[in-house]
């Protein structure tokens, strides 16, 4: 399966601003279950400094710098991303215990490298009191980590209430989890918070989800959106990407740009302009099957 | 024999904590040689005068402005600077080993900070745990693989040292986020050599300027591209922070520019200074900040202080800072258990100087020791909380506090250590007018210079009077002393670098353009001293008329005093004051008894407007700019800040006393006024201090006339009005002298707004704020007139085609409209251009603002 994803972000400034630093995160990454064909950014007004680099996750980074006078700021994404199969891990016998991975891990003096750069808790993934109640629900004892995660994905599912505007980027985890409210972003997080909370590895995956019209009506352009989701390291199977806000596994429909500890170390746009004035933001993400 | 009892009676009170190592003595009741010489050089001097000496150091050190600003306490703001009279001793044999100790330290941590972001081997080979790195909120990702120019990671590193109970220097703690402190023990220095020289006489004590040449010397060398004389910048969070003292210390002492991040600007991937000339190439910044504050677009996402795009100009190698973005993860006590593994792995050998014994709880019997051992450890975080003390003493907790300690240790134990107590050594130290003993912690520094660490010999101690107490800090309040590093008779000092080497040719170092924040302050010092000065003058001339004329009734002096008093809310914004009031008996009330209302005006910090709250504004302005000011200026700043502080405390019932306290503040402040005429250069920096006190006094005048001036009154409330207005801006005695005349209008408007030779009249004035304007920089050499310079040649031809007898007129209603007119435009006039200014020279002053996407899915 092959798609063409376009990713458009207007901002619109309320005053001429002269100076405008950015990072984007919009490229696919190749993965086993996916291969990027192509990546195309293109930004107007063409920046003065543009450069592209790896970060510490091993996603493209693209830094731009804007020195003209501007009131817009357009950047725009093409990406060709052929998908393949996700292996069925439903079908893969998952026997080992959540405990003996978190031994794993904890005693890995050297081992792990990879993995372990995921345990950590992070500022808005923190391991505090209510979210350790939360995952032990689903972490008892002697599970096997699959089936611990899933149900974990299975319960934010159903727990919490999927509403758009609740959240903002920096609303904390207390406060979905009290409201039971949130977005994507907010389920993702607290799927990796309670993974991590109990010693094992989780990330955040940033992407985009294709979406199936309503029976009968024709799918519209520019209607899809970014979207995230975690991953849990789990061994003899690798990363198995679980998608909360949906309750399923990561499969065709989802295509990866990279991942990171939570939201803040892939955040797909990013700047910084001097202005005083608030600006206006508007954003289009079409995702199109080609073949 | 003689001296020795002396000695024993100063010592009567030097009680050492027996467990402790004793500085003073080798053997029970046998001094050690050093040491006499010092303690006998004190008794020598003249009269007995420890005492008297250690006042000195102290109210020098005040004078200087030495201060350290403590957080979260009311009266922390500057507390002043303590110096303890004796020194800290460290001998010649034992410096030799303990500088070797410090050297290898420090590059051992150079190389570790170069492997933690660069290949990680010692993780991967399981010399150190991951956890340890990446649990520490210093490793900052973003800085990771990024070159830096010849592998230079740490360049600037300190280590806390103290002696245990063998004597031996252990190391405490490791400093490498932005050491603080040097300046302050070359204050010490300072202080100690101009008091007590005496003292050094006898002892060959090591001096402390080859450090900094060092310093001087490596921040030059890291400057990217083989810059010949790059530019360097100081990078301070600003007047606020705890050490802003030493930033600015260092900045003069160092010739360095002392910035904070939005002075900075990246752009076409290089650091930019932004000066009132226009931008300036920075090619390395002392940074004094905490790294993550340093770029909101990559590392903190919502700091204000930063510089967006810093860090990439760091990834494109086009900008060294010292340290490097990053650098605090070395700052980490949970590494001291595999230093020796470490030591082993790069050098082959041991560590020279020992770490107190320390157990990360990242392991698990290490943790279990830790909490089984609590009541006899120092419990320290693996990183440094910016407020908050990181550092408890375990036999301090309640078992409560102790229980909920043990559970955020087990909640996060990656982030504890647990540590040895020491008994730090005994040292004596002056207090109270005798000799006690004290507990001493020694900070050394040390700066990478080519790949070679060069240590300061001497360093910053702090003693506490506490015996048993673990922790010393300067945040806890703890005295300074000296530290001196013997040299051995035989070992010869360096030269002073003050000879110009002679077969070089000299370059005159090129001159540096005034950064615009620091434009910014002093124009608005300029404004704030004036503003203080009329706004005195005018409470003064008010305050003695009511005392004087209370006492006629019948005469007009009701009305003469009602328009005086509103006039004074008016000019001095402290609405409603006398002007107006929600109750009109209220009012009433306030115009017959106004002396309540004046105390306010006078004393209240907290109300826009009044003098005190003006004070506080100046002192802000001259504080961020505090390397401008010469240590006289200092002296009268603190003078006023003094004399004023007494005043607001005693409050006066006595107005005439309140009148005196005004006084003393005029005279202090012309003071400060004359001080800086002296010992500023007539370059920028004053064009732009004088500009901004010029516009300050035009808009005053301005205002007092209108607010004075608007409807004719009876003859003699014309005339007090007049009397006031001539004595409040200290022109009575002029006008007598040049007109020889009873007071009227046209006369009295003549000598303030038109005479082109009398310094405070509107004309003189804006003949001067238009030069000040014509000189300040350009867009492009050949601009014709810009925007402010055509205001101001506006503003000087209507002074100049304007007439007394015309002003002075008044319409049939009794309204004097022309004046009005005449003020009301040129105040506008003024009031553009100093907007205009703003806007030009110092435009940093627009807030940055995050653009974020925040829709998903």
């Amino acid at each position: 399966m092959k798609y063409s994803i376009t990713h458009t972000t207007q901002y619109q400034y309320h005053e001429k601003v002269n100076l405008c630093h950015n990072l984007v995160i919009l490229a696919p990454r190749n993965s086993h279950t996916q291969t990027c064909e192509s990546f195309k950014i293109n930004i107007s007004p063409i920046p003065e400094i543009l450069d592209e680099y790896e970060d510490f996750f091993g996603n493209k980074v693209c830094y731009f710098e804007l020195e003209q006078e501007h009131e817009a700021l357009t950047v725009t994404a093409n990406s060709v991303v052929e998908k393949w199969k996700n292996p069925n891990w439903q079908e893969v016998n998952n026997t080992e215990s959540w405990e003996m991975v978190r031994e794993l891990l904890a005693s890995s003096l050297g081992n792990y490298f990879e993995e372990k750069k995921f345990c950590a808790p992070t500022t808005i993934t923190s391991n505090a009191t209510d979210i350790q109640e939360y995952a032990s629900l689903s972490f008892t004892e002697g599970r096997p980590l699959f089936h611990a995660a899933n149900d974990l994905m299975q319960r934010i599912y159903k727990d919490f209430k999927y509403t758009p505007g609740f959240s903002t980027i920096s609303t904390p985890l207390s406060a979905v989890l009290k409201e039971r409210k949130g977005v994507c972003q907010d389920f993702a997080h607290l799927g990796i918070a309670c993974i991590r909370a109990m010693g094992l590895a989780a990330r955040y995956v940033s992407g985009y989800i294709e979406t199936i019209p309503p029976k009968g009506k024709e799918k519209l352009v520019g209607t899809d959106a970014s979207h995230a989701w975690f991953s849990v390291f789990i061994p003899n199977m690798g990363w198995v990407d679980f998608d909360p806000t949906n309750n399923q596994l990561a499969g065709d429909q989802h295509i990866t740009i990279g991942w990171g500890r939570d939201y803040f170390d892939i955040i797909p746009l990013r700047g910084i302009i001097i202005s005083g004035q608030p600006h206006e933001l508007k954003v289009s993400v079409d995702v199109k099957r080609i073949d | 024999m003689q001296e020795n009892a002396e000695i024993s009676t100063l010592l009567q009170q030097y009680l050492p904590a027996l467990d402790s190592f004793n500085e003073l003595f080798d053997l029970p009741g046998h001094i050690r040689p050093d040491w006499k010489i010092i303690l006998s050089s004190l008794l020598n001097l003249p009269n007995n005068e420890i005492g008297t000496r250690s006042q000195h150091i102290l109210r020098l050190l005040k004078e200087n402005g030495v201060a350290y600003n403590v957080y979260d306490e009311t009266n922390g703001q500057n507390r002043p600077w303590e110096l303890d009279i004796i020194p800290q001793i460290i001998t010649a044999e034992e410096w030799e080993r303990t500088n070797a100790g410090l050297v290898q330290r420090a590059e051992l941590l150079n190389l570790l900070l170069k492997d933690i972001y660069g290949p990680q081997t010692l993780i991967k080979e399981g010399i150190l745990p991951q956890e340890l790195i990446y649990r520490h909120p210093g490793f900052l990702r973003s800085c990771a693989n990024i070159d830096l120019p010849n592998s230079q990671h740490l360049i600037l590193y300190a280590a806390d040292l103290a002696r245990g109970a063998d004597g031996q220097l252990w190391v405490i703690s490791d400093r490498t986020q932005a050491p603080s402190g040097s300046g302050y023990a070359l204050e010490n220095r300072f202080a100690m050599s101009s008091v007590l020289p005496e003292l050094f006489s006898n002892l060959q004590v090591k001096r402390l300027s080859p450090y900094f040449d060092s310093l001087q010397a490596a921040l030059t060398s890291i400057a990217p591209h083989h810059s010949d004389s790059p530019r360097v910048v100081i990078l301070t969070p600003g007047p606020d922070n705890e050490t802003y003292f030493e930033h600015s210390y260092l900045a003069a002492y160092l010739g360095l520019t002392l910035v904070q991040g939005n002075d900075l600007m990246v752009k076409d991937n290089h650091v930019w200074l932004k000066t009132i000339d226009g931008l300036e190439k920075v090619d390395v910044i002392l940074r004094r900040m905490d790294d993550i504050f340093c770029d909101p677009l990559e590392l903190k996402t919502d700091s204000l202080l930063g510089t967006p795009g810093l860090l990439h100009v760091v990834r494109k190698g086009n900008v060294a800072i010292a340290n490097p973005l990053g650098s605090s993860v070395v700052e980490n006590a949970g590494l001291v258990p595999f230093l020796p593994a470490v030591a082993k792995h790069f050098f082959g050998n041991d560590l020279l100087i020992p770490s107190i014994a320390t157990w990360w709880c990242g392991q698990k019997k290490e943790r279990q020791y830790v909490i089984d051992h609590l009541q006899n450890l120092v419990v320290r975080r693996i990183f440094r909380r910016s407020k908050g003390h990181s550092t408890i003493d375990g036999s301090s907790l309640s078992s409560e506090e102790a229980a909920s300690l043990i559970k955020e240790i087990n909640a996060n134990p990656y982030l504890y250590t647990g540590q040895e107590k020491i008994n730090f050594s005994s040292s004596p130290t002056w207090v109270n007018g005798k000799v006690e003993a004290g507990h001493s912690l020694i900070r050394n520094f040390l700066v990478n210079h080519n790949g070679h660490f060069v240590a300061m010999p001497g360093g910053l101690t702090r003693s506490s009077q506490v015996p048993n107490r673990f922790i010393i800090s300067s945040q806890r309040g703890d005295i300074s002393k000296d530290t001196w590093v013997l040299s051995a008779a035989e070992e010869e000092e360096p030269v002073l670098k003050l000879q110009l080497k002679t077969d070089e040719p000299y370059l005159l170092p090129s001159k540096r353009s005034l950064p615009s924040h620091t434009a910014e302050n002093l124009f608005w010092v300029g404004r704030y001293t004036e503003r203080v000065i009329y706004n005195a003058r005018l409470l003064r001339t008010v305050m003695k008329f009511i005392l004087q004329k209370n006492s006629s009734p019948g005469s007009h002096s009701k009305d003469s005093k009602k328009m005086l008093l509103e006039a004074l809310t008016r000019c001095t914004y402290t609405y409603p004051g006398f002007v107006e009031d929600e109750k009109l008996d209220v009012l009433t009330e306030k115009l017959d008894y106004p002396w309540k209302e004046l105390t306010d005006i006078l004393y209240n910090d907290h109300r826009n407007g009044s003098l005190s709250a003006n004070l506080q504004y100046l002192k802000r302005a001259v504080y961020s700019v505090r390397n401008f000011w010469s240590t006289d200026t200092w002296r009268v700043l603190r003078q006023i800040e003094e004399d004023w502080d007494h005043a607001k405390r005693a409050h006066h019932q006595d107005h005439l006393q309140m009148i005196n306290s005004i006084d003393a503040l005029n005279t202090s402040m012309f003071a400060f006024l004359g001080m800086n005429r002296e010992s500023v250069r007539r370059e920028q920096g004053w064009n732009i201090l004088d500009l901004g006190r010029k516009i300050e006094q035009v808009l005053y005048i301005i205002s007092l006339l209108k607010n004075t001036f608007q409807n004719r009154q009876n003859a003699e409330t014309d005339h007090h009005l007049l009397e006031a207005i001539l004595e409040s801006t200290q022109s009575l005695i002029t006008y007598r002298y040049t007109y020889q005349d009873h007071l009227q209008l046209p006369l009295v408007l003549e000598l303030l707004i038109l005479d082109m030779n009398y310094p405070k009249s509107l004309a003189y004035l804006v003949h001067k704020i238009k030069r000040y304007i014509s000189l300040l920089p350009k867009a492009s050499k050949d601009q014709p007139m810009n925007e402010q310079e055509r205001l101001m040649l506006e503003a000087y031809t209507s002074l100049k085609l304007a007439k007394g007898v015309i002003l002075a007129k008044h319409e049939s209603n009794g309204q004097y409209e022309v004046l009005a007119d005449f003020l009301d435009k040129l105040y506008t006039l003024i009031a553009e251009t100093s907007v205009l200014v703003s806007k030009t020279y110092f435009r940093h002053t627009v807030s940055q603002k995050q653009l974020f996407i925040s829709n998903l899915l």
